[in-house]
């Protein structure tokens, strides 16, 4: 059993760091809460299932085509709807809010509210331990390393990277020094939604499609940011897998209760705000910035 | 200049008001509002099966009321009761109110349908349900029969019946396993979805598997919109389970079915999936839900009786798949509404309750007669049982759905053998048989 958990943790914790980081990233850099943020994971989902199925395109081309396009759209959205009102902090959330519905019933006419599946990429599993998993689990879990690697890199070892972490700490003095804020907003936006729509590519082989599934992934997504501490990376990440792995914990160790797991996990990230309110690695006075 | 404006505006406010206000001239027609989550399934189902029912009422010149005939008139009303009980009662108050309808059919979740039910019961419309399965549906009826009289369950049988047939299936099913692969005592694994209606049915499982001579392996309760059950499939196999009894009504049931294909876990699987009741399943399992056997109303190749085939041969050349027991809307319309107004002769709903309640009539999905309960109250409850309401068990096999149950059944000792025309036999998962046989 053990080894059942860790797997599972591991598996949802990193889907929730993927997530939340990108959602950390625009939130640190720009002060945007895109409620839309998982919106765009269930639009990448689709787009791999319209170009595997409806068009018959290999399905880890459907994935990077996908990605693109879900970046793309999310760079425009930024651009006609978000932009504009940057500086309106609760207008934001509410359009992001109002974009992610659209996004949903938009899927929902298209595609109706049938669950939907797209093949793994690899079939089949293997045993460790006795205990079976599917070559497709371990792929995802791979991907997920390799792209949460590929971010680490790009925000530590570039000169991007450095931009981006300089605005997140201090907007004003990043502008001040020639960093041209608005546009590390974009790219950061553009990086964020691309995240998302990886998120989708790596997912969708374990998960089934349907117009509300950007739903439950936003409450834990936002509970791990605020968990981790809003806007810290680091904390995204930490929070993603004690969040992950709790909710493995409370399927193996109480069956009856599996549909309890995102109440834990909410629970566990309410405790540890009630101990410290800024969250793990957040920041607890504004003027610390 | 201000006398003629203010004289505009009150010819503006008169005729806004009388288009509103009156009903449209002309002939009218008998107003069925639809209800139901129409951008799923379920939805689709109920309006397709009312379609269908007043698509060929109307071609016959419609339904005799008195001494003038009226076409059928649908209105499709969205509950959006996945998402939001709200919107559904919001649905059902504007059929009522800004519709006028004279009658609704459908619905799908309990949950909605017991609030949509006391809509409909304050505006005295006769509602037949075609989709939820809680008894205190029915018991309403029997506790408050001036108020909820004018409600009827359509379809499905109610979950406690449901229950029991699933438990008969799994009987059945307990009893091929235990016969081919020499298993001396079965060991049942109890999955059910956490929501309402599958709450009664954990101690009922509890209670009956040791009359049968099984035994219980485990329960679960997943979510219902869960995506990955990893954990309980690993636990199920590990508790050593040789049959897993599934109550699902929502999106897990895929999962559970695609996973447990993929990691071939040694269990059959018998209960109720809704998914599995309908031709995307093998889509969305990416064919591995293979041997899953389910509760059903319909099957293309098995007639209940000699509605059934043309009713389902009909559906499927009109709408390109089998239909769902919430197509049971067709029956509730072209079967109990319809001749319970011609005989009736009105629309009146006081007079038509007293004429469907004591109607024993065929339908498309076996025969309907209403129960009282042990007071002898009315329930408008549907009865179960050979000759009647006994819905069908379906298994996967190569990718299409075939009938499985029931097959020589006999209710009780005394009963004569039921097999229906079509069905066929269970057929065990090859990796199970291999696991098992000696």
């Amino acid at each position: 059993m053990l080894l059942d958990i860790i797997i599972s943790g591991l598996i949802s914790g990193s889907m929730y760091a993927l997530l939340a980081i990108g959602f950390s990233l625009i939130f640190g850099v720009a002060r945007i809460v895109n409620i839309a943020h998982t919106a765009f994971y269930m639009l990448a989902a689709y787009g791999i299932y319209f170009g595997t199925y409806k068009l018959g395109i290999h399905p880890v081309v459907s994935m990077l085509v996908s990605v693109i396009l879900v970046t793309f759209l999310g760079l425009i959205a930024y651009k006609l709807f978000i932009d504009p009102i940057r500086e309106h902090e609760a207008a934001v959330l509410i359009a992001t809010i109002a974009l992610a519905i659209a996004m949903q019933e938009i899927m929902l006419l298209i595609f109706t509210g049938s669950y939907l599946s797209v093949p793994a990429l690899i079939k089949g599993y293997f045993s460790i331990f006795s205990v079976k998993v599917f070559y497709q689990q371990l792929l995802t879990f791979g991907a997920a390393l390799l792209i949460l690697a590929a971010l680490w890199i790009l925000l530590l070892k570039t000169k991007l990277g450095l931009a981006i972490r300089s605005t997140a700490e201090d907007r004003e003095v990043a502008n001040l020094m020639g960093m041209n804020e608005s546009r590390v907003a974009m790219i950061t936006m553009g990086i964020s939604v691309g995240l998302a729509g990886l998120t989708g590519a790596v997912i969708v082989p374990l998960t089934i499609l349907d117009p509300l599934m950007w739903m439950h992934p936003l409450i834990m997504m936002m509970a791990v940011v605020v968990l981790g501490g809003l806007g810290s990376i680091k904390g995204s990440f930490v929070g993603a897998y004690i969040l992950g792995f709790a909710e493995a914990l409370v399927v193996f160790l109480i069956p009856m209760g599996a549909f309890l797991k995102g109440s834990v996990a909410l629970s566990i990230m309410i405790l540890v705000l009630l101990i410290r309110p800024e969250g793990l690695f957040g920041i607890a006075f504004e003027e610390e910035r | 200049m201000n006398r003629r404006r203010i004289l505009m505006t009150a010819l503006a406010v008169f005729f806004l008001v009388m288009t509103i206000s009156f009903p449209a001239l002309g002939a009218k027609t008998i107003k069925i509002g639809v209800i139901g989550p129409m951008q799923f399934m379920q939805g689709k189902g109920h309006w397709n099966g009312a379609t269908m029912a007043a698509e060929e009422i109307n071609a016959k010149g419609g339904v005799k009321v008195g001494n003038k005939k009226m076409k059928i008139e649908l209105v499709k009303a969205d509950s959006n009761e996945f998402l939001n009980v709200t919107d559904a009662t919001n649905a059902m108050e504007l059929l009522a109110t800004r519709e006028k309808v004279d009658f609704i059919v459908g619905g799908f979740r309990s949950e909605a349908v017991l609030a949509m039910q006391d809509i409909a019961m304050d505006y005295k419309k006769i509602f037949i349900g075609c989709g939820a399965a809680h008894p205190e549906l029915c018991i309403r009826v029997a506790k408050d029969y001036d108020r909820y009289k004018y409600w009827f369950r359509g379809t499905p049988i109610n979950s406690k019946f449901l229950v029991r047939t699933s438990f008969i299936q799994m009987a059945t099913v307990g009893a091929i396993l235990k016969k081919s692969l020499n298993i001396p005592k079965v060991r049942v694994a109890v999955v059910a979805e956490k929501a309402m209606w599958a709450d009664p049915l954990i101690p009922a499982a509890e209670g009956f598997l040791p009359k049968i001579g099984m035994e219980l392996a485990g329960v679960w309760r997943p979510s219902p919109v869960a995506t990955d059950v990893m954990a309980e499939l690993s636990a199920i196999q590990r508790e050593g389970a040789h049959l897993i009894l599934t109550f699902f009504s929502s999106s897990v049931g895929i999962p559970f079915a695609r996973q447990a294909g993929e990691l071939k876990i040694p269990a059959v699987q018998v209960g109720i999936n809704v998914e599995a009741q309908k031709d995307g399943f093998w889509q969305a399992t990416q064919g591995m839900g293979n041997y899953v056997m389910t509760l059903n109303t319909y099957n293309r190749h098995v007639e209940v009786n000699e509605l059934t085939k043309p009713f389902v041969e009909r559906y499927i050349k009109r709408f390109g798949e089998t239909p769902t027991y919430n197509a049971g809307t067709y029956d509730a319309i072209f079967y109990t509404l319809a001749p319970a107004i011609e005989q009736a002769g009105t629309l009146d709903a006081d007079k038509l309750v007293s004429i469907i309640e004591t109607r024993d009539y065929k339908v498309t999905s076996g025969r309907i007669a209403y129960l009282k309960d042990a007071e002898g109250r009315p329930l408008h409850e549907i009865k179960w049982g050979p000759g009647y309401q006994t819905s069908l068990g379906v298994q996967w096999q190569d990718g299409k759905t075939v009938g499985v149950w029931p097959l020589k059944w006999k209710a009780t000792k005394e009963a004569p053998e039921i097999t229906y025309k079509g069905i066929v036999p269970y057929k065990i998962a090859p990796w199970v048989i291999e696991k098992y046989k000696k």
